[in-house]
């Protein structure tokens, strides 16, 4: 097993030409050597992906059998497979309350306007830092853009609060100071689709940025040379060069985030709502449900419904966008 | 001539005018970018009644240290909170990039046996989700890691995409290199540390970086398994502060006097956002980098 039976190469070759007289038990050693070679080669990589492998099917592997929670009246003090079966209760109940209904709408409905804003607001803002002769601005641009990636959702949260608490935030002090009565925004559902795409916006848009502007950059500078001399305008550059050309990435990252449209940002919805409940309308989406019915409520038996059709809906929907990024360009599909 | 010449003149001057505008746009969408910051910071910095009386503004209506001096004098709190999130981001981040890098280096090797099935094991969690629920069975009662810093710790180590992009950067090296170490006699091990590692340093510092993004800015594992304030890590004690004034009073108790809530709220979220603005600057370059090479995928 150890590094000893390494032999190199040549040594072997050598070692087996001179055949004795019997074929049958060489052939035997011969499987053997290999076999033990094969072992030595391998053992160490396996030792190397073991611990990984270990963390992933502790953590992503074992919870699974759990899910048939769902079909089940959770009952603590009778664990998971003790519990009764229930059928399908646990979902008629979900779907029969119209609480389903609002949380899936509201997550494809939030995720719909997030991926559209995001995908127009960094292609603009990729385009324009691209026309940006001047490289240490663009640096700069990109660096300032950048950075609110890094931000957690807690402090979005912070600003957010500060943006538009009631009595002292800074958008009610705007608009007492312009004449407008000030809005008790934590208490007004309507806003919040709003509210939250911009900040998503805040905090993502430099990444988008970061990821089309590169492809952009890569852009053979030919095309636009041959365009140029064919008297194009930059409009006409944007529009039947650099867009046909960057294609390919913006319908990849499109369906990236189509296929994962059934999972909310759930740090977002937690942090930047507050958890108000008048505001529940507009901004439950599935996974602030499971939450909140999980560890508020302690009902595990609709919070697992919950989860097990965002599973289910989310994994139906990331093969169909795979399937389609394969059609579209293979080399970028995911599987 | 002359004509030729007033419309190239006209020409340098459009461009000129679209450049200027196009810097102005991108001045714009950067203030938008700072300002929620700076506001925060402002206040933090702005006295509380002013804050109270005022509201929020972008430049202090009076200025007052008093928050920090506030948290300065009454530390513990916030220390133990800063040092909960230290440990857990430096021991998760650095176990977490070792073991998705061996992982991810074995799996880039053609000679790995069974690796692509191993190669689907590692992918599949990115397809397929237990959800909160199984999940949350799972750390409470099967690993009872309730109140304990590896609930933390554990969860993130292996991020399937983030192994898969190193498998793919690990797949580019060449692979004579290898081939040639082996030659001389080099084990896996050596092999892994001293040829692979440092030449992916672009892919290494990518994922190290996210990793340690990912465990500082943490506050959902806390928020899951964490009742002890003695465990609440720097985010999950902001998060507390700002849903809960209470937990804030209570946390100044021994103070006795009134603490200034709103501006101390902000300089402890101020004391937040500075390792990571250290952070950024420093490895940024790596991360655009990272971000634009590491195309993920499947075989």
């Amino acid at each position: 097993m150890s590094g000893k039976t390494l032999v190199p190469p040549e040594a072997t070759s050598q070692g087996v030409t001179p055949r004795p007289a019997s074929a049958k038990p060489t052939q035997g050693t011969a499987f053997m050597q290999r076999l033990h070679r094969e072992r030595a080669r391998s053992g160490p990589l396996f030792l190397m992906a073991l611990p990984g492998l270990l963390v992933l099917f502790t953590f992503s592997y074992l919870p699974l059998p759990d899910m048939i929670l769902a079909f089940k009246d959770f009952k603590a003090a009778q664990g998971v497979w003790g519990s009764r079966w229930v059928g399908l209760t646990n979902f008629q109940f979900l779907f029969g309350t119209g609480t389903a209904w609002r949380i899936i709408r509201n997550t494809l409905f939030l995720n719909s306007l997030f991926i559209v804003a995001t995908l127009v607001a960094s292609l603009a803002l990729a385009t324009l830092l691209n026309e940006i002769s001047d490289s240490f601005f663009a640096r700069i641009y990109q660096s300032i853009l950048f950075f609110p990636y890094f931000v957690s959702y807690v402090i979005v949260g912070y600003f957010v609060f500060i943006f538009l608490s009631s009595d002292n935030g800074v958008v009610n002090h705007v608009l007492q100071n312009v004449g407008r009565q000030p809005v008790n925004w934590f208490n007004q559902p309507s806003y919040w689709p709003i509210i939250l795409t911009l900040v998503t916006l805040w905090h993502n848009l430099g990444y988008y940025t970061v990821i089309y502007l590169a492809g952009i950059i890569a852009i053979n500078p030919e095309y636009y040379e041959a365009a140029r001399i064919d008297g194009a305008t930059k409009w006409q550059e944007i529009r039947y060069i650099m867009l046909p050309l960057i294609r390919p990435l913006i319908i990849i990252n499109v369906l990236l985030a189509v296929g994962r449209i059934f999972f909310a940002n759930f740090d977002l919805f937690i942090n930047v709502t507050r958890q108000q409940g008048a505001l529940l309308p507009t901004t439950d989406v599935i996974d602030t449900y499971v939450y909140r019915t999980l560890t508020t409520l302690g009902n595990f038996n609709m919070a697992s419904a919950a989860g097990l059709f965002q599973a289910v809906a989310g994994f139906v929907l990331v093969v169909l966008a795979n399937w389609i990024v394969r059609r579209v360009d293979a080399d970028q599909a995911l599987f | 001539m002359a004509m030729a010449r007033a419309q190239d003149s006209h020409k340098v001057q459009r461009r000129a005018i679209a450049r200027g505008l196009m810097h102005a746009l991108m001045i714009l969408v950067c203030i938008a970018c700072a300002v929620p910051l700076l506001l925060i910071v402002s206040a933090s910095l702005t006295d509380e009644r002013a804050l109270v009386e005022n509201g929020f503004q972008l430049i202090p209506s009076k200025f007052s240290f008093y928050a920090y001096q506030f948290l300065l004098a009454d530390s513990g709190r916030i220390l133990r909170a800063y040092g909960i999130s230290i440990f857990v981001t430096c021991v998760g981040a650095s176990l977490s990039l070792l073991l998705m890098s061996l992982l991810g280096y074995a799996l880039s090797r053609k000679d790995f046996p069974l690796r692509r099935l191993i190669s689907f094991f590692v992918f599949f969690p990115l397809l397929f989700n237990a959800g909160l629920v199984p999940f949350y069975i799972l750390m409470s009662r099967t690993l009872h890691l309730k109140d304990n810093l590896l609930a933390l710790i554990l969860p993130p180590l292996v991020l399937p995409f983030f192994t898969l992009l190193l498998r793919t950067y690990f797949s580019t090296l060449p692979r004579d290199l290898i081939e040639a170490a082996k030659l001389d006699g080099a084990s896996e091990w050596r092999i892994f540390f001293q040829i692979v590692v440092p030449l992916s340093t672009p892919a290494l510092a990518t994922v190290g970086l996210f990793s340690l993004l990912f465990y500082w800015n943490d506050f959902y594992l806390s928020l899951l398994f964490i009742n002890n304030p003695r465990y609440y890590n720097l985010q999950y004690l902001l998060y507390k502060i700002i849903s809960d004034l209470q937990v804030l009073e209570n946390s100044f108790m021994q103070s006795g006097t009134k603490p200034p809530l709103e501006s101390v709220r902000m300089a402890m979220a101020v004391l937040a956002m500075g390792p990571v603005l250290f952070a950024f600057l420093f490895v940024q370059k790596y991360f655009v980098r990272g971000i634009t090479v590491g195309s993920l995928k499947g075989d």
